[in-house]
């Protein structure tokens, strides 16, 4: 069975696949439809007719060279056709091709569909199949896509699996502070970043890292205090403990810093929230600030310091008033 | 007519303190003070190798952000200039250009959907289910036509795919199910072959409870909630299929309070709803850290006053519902988040981490072999609130009606976006959640203080946990349960 023909790569013009004579023995099969359709794509002939002839080979389950070329035909025309993938993933499988140019042909398809579940879905099973020597350029290609977009859920997701799963943490921790320079909001390099310090085998755990990045925290709420993802990383660090980010004063400190140069800022008033919840003893000079600050809503000035900061957020977040409210609630 | 007072759509940062703000109502709409300030001049030399002061640089993030803040403070300037009665035309639901959108896409679909080709039962859901929630009915051509297709669909073996002669898959499943319901006629609801999708959906368990996508697919949250909703909706929910699923649910809850697609991955609002959803079908919410998972979402509710799906990102309009209805669910699991913030913060001590995933006090572990799970959704929603809303529920209509409608009939993610089937079905269903939010056990419809806009824009109600319109559900429920009787 000859694999080629006239639509190589784009060089040649397009053959139907009804006009190719190594498809002559395929007799293509429709899309059963019925008789009224409902959300009836007005498909073009060509689509509709690669269409037909993927239906027939796959139906007919042909695990050879003209299907597997057939399929990226398919794909090309849809990539988001996931039973096209996985067909083409038993006919790999069946003909033991050369997976490295395997992962090739999905690159190509990955950069212009970054966001499609199928590709990425097949990189995995491919990386998976090359083993750790894939950890390197795995690492490279999804370095490539989050340049373009560092947000892509996909494109981290894979990177975290490939960590995971076949390692090359080395400069991890490296590439996470790269992007987090290049854009301290990117939250998806923040969360990065957790995976790094709770799990990297050459760091030693979120109790070895969490002094370090403790002030590399602080650091990036003081340059931008209304920046929300390293409030939320720093709470992380403390995941689960109420002792330990009560007794470490930079935690308090950075609250008090920030409110004293911006007294509206609900990240550093929330989580003073849950250090005096918490157990937080504050200074006279914490105490001080925040009963400057309440001190234009006389109501509240005999509660205590929880149930203060609650309802300044009441105040200065209209948007969560509720939220507040309900949550001072529960601080009896 | 809803009464509103309207507040000027800029707000500096400054003016914050002095501002005398009524305490007792939120305003109705939320400030447009921008969340992702420029760094002050002061503190703009950050950079490690910082010899020489530089302006502040203005990252990525930032730059996106103020021009979505800036496009959307154009709309609610208008909206706060306008005279009394353009508001309340500028507040409406253009149901009638809705509805043409919706029925004109379920029957013929322009050559460029072939992107969508293997997403047809998603398609029929996202029509059928925003014409149930605008209340418009279909006629009985058209819901024998959409039964007849989605029987193609489904897999002699059971499960539905994507199109006629597509490899099942739970997602798809998920859509043709819930148009099946929502159409609800006898034909429709018996069309669905249970006894293969249950098998279908045993064959998709991986050996750590969670569910993938279809044979050989992936495995993450979506599928766990997929196959969840579905075996729950149609009774055939057992401890085969709920075994591990919840375990796994859990361990995607990050240090963020959120719910990632996988664990490890990052807090995203769909999978939070994904995850929260599928642990109260499964009655093994305990295992979330429902406090953090709140604090997380309400904060997901930014000054455009829609949601944003992750922090530091954009609002988009289908945010509305996976964020809104994730949130608005926990109205419902104040006993649970009660007991958590007590246990969490009762010892003082270094307490591990056992509200995150770790600890088996939920029930699975006790399970006997004969747990009524269906009855875990149905009991659901027979409950009353048991507090109002924690998030901006007038803000969130505020977005969705004015910068999520298109014109010419549909919804979008922002304004500048396309309108699309998607987006117009979980920005209504959003609509819908929020409307609907404020309710109490006293209250047989929404109270128009709680509505934005004209009461005529009051969508159906929707059980939450599946994205079915509430009637619907009820009527399907019953079904499935009198055919197991007998």
């Amino acid at each position: 069975m000859g694999s080629s023909s006239g639509e190589e790569e784009g060089t040649n013009k397009w053959v139907p696949p009804s006009q190719r004579p190594e498809l002559a023995d395929v007799v293509p099969v429709g899309q059963d439809d019925g008789p009224c359709p409902v959300v009836s794509i007005s498909y073009r002939d060509d689509f509709r007719e690669v269409m037909d002839y993927f239906r027939a080979l796959y139906s007919a389950g042909e695990r050879s060279p003209r299907a597997l070329h057939f399929t990226a035909e398919a794909i090309h025309f849809n990539p988001g056709n996931y039973t096209v993938w996985h067909f083409r993933r038993l006919v790999l499988e069946a003909l033991d091709t050369d997976l490295l140019q395997e992962m090739n042909f999905v690159d190509q398809i990955a950069e212009s569909n970054p966001k499609n579940y199928q590709v990425w879905h097949h990189k995995r099973w491919l990386a998976e199949k090359l083993g750790p020597d894939a950890a390197n350029s795995e690492h490279e290609f999804t370095r490539k896509m989050l340049a373009i977009d560092a947000k892509n859920y996909h494109a981290w997701s894979h990177r975290q699996w490939v960590l995971q799963a076949l390692g090359g943490w080395e400069s991890e921790l490296q590439y996470c502070n790269q992007l987090l320079e290049e854009d301290v909001f990117n939250n998806s390099a923040w969360n990065q970043r957790y995976l790094v310090i709770t799990s990297s085998p050459l760091l030693g755990g979120l109790v070895a890292m969490r002094d370090s990045e403790v002030d590399y925290t602080v650091e990036a709420i003081m340059a931008n205090p209304r920046n929300e993802s390293p409030w939320r990383y720093l709470k992380g660090l403390y995941k689960g403990d109420n002792y330990l980010p009560v007794a470490d004063r930079r935690i308090s400190d950075v609250c008090l810093k920030v409110l004293k140069d911006d007294s509206t800022c609900i990240f550093a008033l929330s989580l003073l929230v849950d250090l005096l919840r918490m157990g937080l003893q504050p200074s006279d000079e914490l105490k001080g600030t925040i009963e400057s600050m309440e001190n234009c809503d006389p109501e509240t000035s005999h509660v205590d310091l929880a149930t203060a900061v609650c309802s300044i957020l009441q105040k200065c977040d209209p948007l969560r008033i509720s939220y507040w409210s309900w949550y001072r609630t529960t601080l009896s | 007519m809803v009464r509103v007072s309207l507040r000027s759509a800029r707000r500096h940062r400054d003016r914050a303190r002095s501002r005398s703000q009524a305490t007792a109502r939120p305003p109705p709409a939320a400030s447009m003070e921008s969340s992702s300030q420029p760094p002050p001049l002061s503190g703009a030399d950050q950079s490690e190798d910082g010899a020489t002061a530089e302006l502040p640089r203005l990252t990525v993030t930032q730059v996106e952000q103020m021009k979505v803040e800036a496009r959307v403070a154009e709309i609610y300037s208008v909206l706060f200039g306008a005279a009394p009665n353009t508001k309340s035309v500028m507040l409406e639901l253009w149901r009638d250009q809705h509805v043409e959108y919706l029925t004109k896409g379920l029957r013929r679909l322009a050559p460029s959907f072939h992107v969508l080709d293997a997403n047809r039962p998603w398609l029929c859901y996202w029509m059928v289910h925003g014409l149930a929630l605008l209340e418009e009915t279909l006629d009985d051509d058209l819901e024998h036509d959409i039964v007849d297709f989605l029987s193609r669909c489904q897999d002699r073996d059971g499960g539905y795919g994507g199109g006629p002669g597509q490899l099942p898959h739970l997602a798809t499943s998920y859509a043709a199910v819930n148009t099946l319901v929502t159409i609800g006629s006898e034909s429709a609801l018996s069309s669905i072959k249970r006894d293969n999708l249950y098998k279908f959906m045993l064959q998709m368990k991986d050996e750590s409870g969670a569910f993938r996508m279809h044979e050989g697919g992936e495995i993450d949250v979506r599928a766990c909630y997929t196959a969840i909703s579905v075996a729950s909706l149609l009774n055939i929910l057992d401890d085969k299929l709920a075994k591990g699923v919840g375990n796994y649910i859990a361990r995607c809850q990050t240090y963020e309070g959120g719910i990632a697609g996988e664990p490890f991955a990052e807090a995203h609002g769909g999978y939070t709803f994904c995850g929260l959803a599928a642990m109260i079908l499964l009655n093994e919410v305990e295992k979330l850290d429902l406090p953090s998972l709140i604090g997380w979402v309400a904060f997901r509710q930014g000054v455009e006053c829609g949601f944003q799906g992750r922090t530091n990102k954009l609002v988009d309009g289908c945010y509305s519902f996976w964020q809104g209805a994730a949130i608005a669910l926990t109205q419902k699991l104040m006993t649970v988040v009660d007991k958590q913030l007590k246990q969490s913060y009762s010892s003082k001590s270094s307490s591990g981490d056992n509200l995150c995933g770790t600890s088996s006090s939920g029930y699975a572990s006790e399970k006997s072999t004969n747990v009524d799970y269906a009855k875990f959704g149905f009991d659901f929603i027979k409950q009353s609130n048991q507090i109002g809303p924690l998030f901006h529920n007038i803000a969130l209509q505020q977005y969705i009606l004015l910068c999520a409608q298109v014109l010419e009939g549909g919804l979008r993610d922002k304004p500048g976006k396309n309108r699309d089937h998607y987006h117009s079905c979980y920005c209504l269903s959003g609509l819908s959640v929020s409307q609907y939010s404020a309710m109490t056990d006293s209250d047989s419809c929404p109270l128009p203080q709680h509505m934005l806009g004209p009461y005529s824009n009051l969508l159906e109600p929707i059980h939450p946990l599946y994205n079915v319109v509430l009637d619907k559900y009820d009527d399907a429920y019953e079904f499935f349960r009198e055919s197991d009787q007998v």
